[in-house]
């Protein structure tokens, strides 16, 4: 099911919209990311009616699984849209797998409905629980980038509203530059109504996967390229915690689906997913209860080669809802940058050794290598590694942390990925994204009074706060 | 399952269709907007529900076109078995008291039109030996309270009927399921403050076709409002006059 992101209870008094009748102003209620770190009052419309929603907001959002300030409005009071109500199919070929659906439809949704049938999306991210607009709005990648790039890549055509409040349609033919700077441009370019997108057709729903144990991080590292040559789905699990001859050792996980005659007769079942009840205290997730956790996990491994379930393999996080509020108020946030390839490697263990330092080591750290640059005029992935690195919120430290962290970053020409980040500076994300003037003109042409904004346009684009 | 539902266009309708079309089933929508209609069926068409999703025109407001809306249900799908209703109208007690008309409305849709509809499809099913009828009421109709006098109380008759129903006709082979919903997260709660354990209509939509397969003749939806509304049954007079609940 759809837990939609972190909610307390609200202020202000309740207001009325009934079905049928007229919207009227909505109460405010805090919204997040799933980092739970920013928090913004704001007032948040849903319906079914993408159109009718979307009138008259400054922002949509859709499940809440970015991890900072990117569906968050830009000052406290702003309506959003919510999107996740919409969520109607509006046609599919199923000769050549092409789908058209809401901007609501979730990943979660397909894998359920289409899985069964054959058919997956191009490009799933680390979670089932986006939404089609999210997806398409972050320009998502995931196990597959090296073969199959981006989300976008997959993309046929969008139907969106923009900020003069009228509705076009886009695609590679037909205003192409809105087409390229909405694949990542975190919902700046326009309210997306419904998306026309290619699925994957598969010969099983089940994962043939193969674990392998690296015991540093030079060996993973290498396994993990070498791997990407045979494997469409390849990722890579660093314990951080780990010191010396141990330092990076980690696991490589590699998938692909399985042939048809290799597979069980029957379909994967749907799997229990507990939840964590409540917000955890703060300090839970600390160094000590860390190194234990990897030392559990890294024996716990199975290595070699076996068939799957595609939830576990695609989606581990998503076996217990709610788990972000094991970081407790204080919340978390992901860091998440790539290393352009050729000295990735070194600046990667570079990093690795900084937070160790600064007692700051990252409860999760996921390192994958990314295929070459997409269409996206600000998507974020380009060839290189990627390091996705989950840190606690330390008060004051974090934000030096992150100032840290970004300037190695900018010293080895990489980027950040903006659907994860929180606390990147305007001057830093300027100095790594020479790409930012040409999807501004495009953003200034379609939108020069910047009514559709957000939070972290505030914070990196210079937007009015 | 040939199924009809009235009611499928949103909110806990639209989800409980879905899941049944994954499961294949053969549906049928009524509603009133024909564009909604259409949108819909094209929707549960694609998630694979078995043939072409048909639908026709029917207004909880306008109960003399519920027999030709079912019989063309029972055309379509060649004798429907199951009737799902999911559509009701809502008002807050404060809208409900300063608007008198809107508060017959509610009255009139959720209880004497919804039960004259009930009462169609329930011949149509008996005459054939049998079937499920399932309705949506609230955990609002389980007892009076100030905050929802007016729409609690048309649920409460709408439950109290279909308990009755379900008793006198069961032994006959017509199931009647009554769906109690908790708070849940739809156009009809919108704007409305969500308490803490407010649920999704996925979740809901799943313990409804588990109580499909079974024929449980009532249930709370999410589940966590059986315990509630446990607590809130045994309150004493006294304590419900004071809470603002
Ligand atoms: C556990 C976990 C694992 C993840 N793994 C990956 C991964 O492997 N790869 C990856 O790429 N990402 C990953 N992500 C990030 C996630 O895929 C993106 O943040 C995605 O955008 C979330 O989609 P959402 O529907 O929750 O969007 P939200 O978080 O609600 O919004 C994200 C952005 O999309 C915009 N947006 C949403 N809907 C629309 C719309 N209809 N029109 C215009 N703009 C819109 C919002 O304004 C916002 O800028 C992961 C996140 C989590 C929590
Ligand atoms: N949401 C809750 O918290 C909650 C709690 C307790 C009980 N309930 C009950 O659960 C049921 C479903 O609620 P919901 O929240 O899913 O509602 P919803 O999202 O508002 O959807 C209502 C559905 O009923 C249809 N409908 C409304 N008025 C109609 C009319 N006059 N004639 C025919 N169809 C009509 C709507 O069709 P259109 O597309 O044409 O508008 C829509 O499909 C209702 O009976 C409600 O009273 C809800």
């Amino acid at each position: 099911m759809h837990e939609t992101s972190p909610t307390r209870p609200s202020r202000g008094s309740p207001s009325e919209n009934r079905s049928g009748g007229a919207p009227s102003e909505h109460c405010l209620v805090p919204l997040s990311g799933w980092g739970r770190s920013t928090v913004v009052w704001a007032r948040e419309r849903s319906g079914e009616d993408l159109e009718q929603v979307t009138r008259d907001v400054v922002l949509c959002r859709g499940l809440g699984r970015s991890y900072g300030d990117a569906a968050l409005p830009a000052r406290e009071g702003e309506a959003i849209a919510s999107t996740i109500r919409a969520n109607r199919l509006l046609a599919f070929d199923p000769d050549a797998g092409v789908l058209r659906a809401e901007a609501g439809f979730s990943i979660h949704e397909l894998v359920r409905f289409f899985l069964p049938r054959g058919w997956f999306a191009p490009v799933s991210p680390g979670t089932q629980f986006v939404t089609l607009g999210g997806a398409i709005a972050a320009d998502v990648h995931g196990k597959a980038h090296h073969q199959q790039g981006c989300f976008g890549r997959h993309l046929r055509k969008l139907r969106m509203r923009v900020g003069d409040g009228s509705i076009v349609e886009c695609s590679r033919d037909q205003h192409p530059e809105l087409f390229r700077a909405t694949q990542g441009g975190m919902g700046l370019t326009g309210h997306i109504l419904d998306a026309e997108f290619q699925l994957e057709r598969l010969p099983s729903p089940w994962i043939e996967q193969e674990v392998e144990i690296c015991p540093d991080l030079h060996t993973l590292m290498g396994r993990l390229r070498e791997a990407g040559d045979e494997w469409p789905f390849t990722v890579s699990w660093v314990d951080g915690f780990a010191r010396g001859r141990n330092f990076g050792r980690g696991v490589v996980v590699k998938g692909r689906w399985a042939r048809a005659e290799d597979a069980p007769p029957t379909p994967p079942p749907e799997r229990f997913r507990p939840a964590v009840p409540f917000e955890m205290p703060s300090g839970l997730l600390n160094e000590s209860t860390g190194r234990l956790f990897y030392e559990f996990y890294y024996r716990m491994q199975r290595r070699g080669r076996r068939v799957v379930h595609p939830a576990p393999f695609f989606y581990p996080l998503d076996s217990i809802r709610h788990w972000n509020r094991l970081y407790g108020s204080r919340g978390f946030t992901q860091y998440q940058c790539v290393l352009p390839e050729g000295d990735d490697i070194a600046g990667a263990q570079q990093i690795f050794e900084q937070l160790q330092r600064e007692h700051a080591i990252p409860f999760l750290a996921v390192v994958k290598d990314f295929g070459a640059e997409g269409e996206g005029m600000l998507s974020f992935p380009r060839s290189g590694l990627t390091l996705a690195l989950d840190i606690p919120i330390d008060r004051d430290r974090t934000q030096v942390i992150v100032d840290q962290l970004n300037e190695r970053v900018i010293a080895h020409g990489g980027r950040i990925y903006l659907a994860k980040d929180a606390f990147t500076r305007e001057v830093h994300f300027r100095a790594m994204e020479p790409r930012l003037a040409d999807w501004t003109r495009v953003r200034e042409k379609w939108d020069p009074e910047h009514r559709i904004r957000s939070a972290l346009a505030v914070r990196l684009l210079g937007d009015e706060a | 399952m040939k199924a009809v539902l009235l009611g499928a266009t949103r909110g806990m309708g639209r989800a409980l269709a879905q899941q049944l079309a994954a499961r294949g089933e053969q549906l049928f929508l009524l509603g009133r907007s024909p564009d909604e209609l259409a949108a819909s069926a094209k929707d549960l068409e694609l998630r694979g529900a078995q043939g072409s999703v048909g639908y026709a025109a029917c207004d909880l407001l306008e109960p003399d076109g519920f027999a030709a809306a079912l019989d063309a249900a029972d055309t379509a799908l060649d004798g429907f078995d199951t009737v799902v209703v999911t559509a009701g109208l809502f008002g807050t007690q404060e809208e409900l008291e300063a608007d008198t008309a809107a508060a017959g409305r509610v009255l009139l849709a959720n209880f004497t039109h919804t039960v004259m509809l009930c009462e169609e499809a329930r011949k149509r099913l008996l005459a054939r030996g049998g079937g499920t009828l399932c309705v949506f009421s609230s955990v609002a109709g389980d007892r009076g309270r100030k905050s929802v006098v007016l729409y609690g109380s048309s649920k409460a008759g709408l439950s109290h009927y279909l308990e009755g129903l379900d008793h006198r006709y069961r032994e006959q082979g017509l199931i009647t399921i009554c769906v109690k919903p908790g708070f849940v997260k739809t156009g009809m709660t919108e704007g409305l403050t969500p308490p803490p354990f407010a649920g999704e209509t996925e979740a809901v939509a799943q313990r409804v076709i588990r109580a499909l397969e079974r024929g449980t003749p009532m249930l709370y939806a999410p589940g966590i409002w059986r315990w509630i509304m446990l607590v809130i049954q045994h309150l004493p007079r006294r304590v419900m006059r004071r809470v603002g609940f």
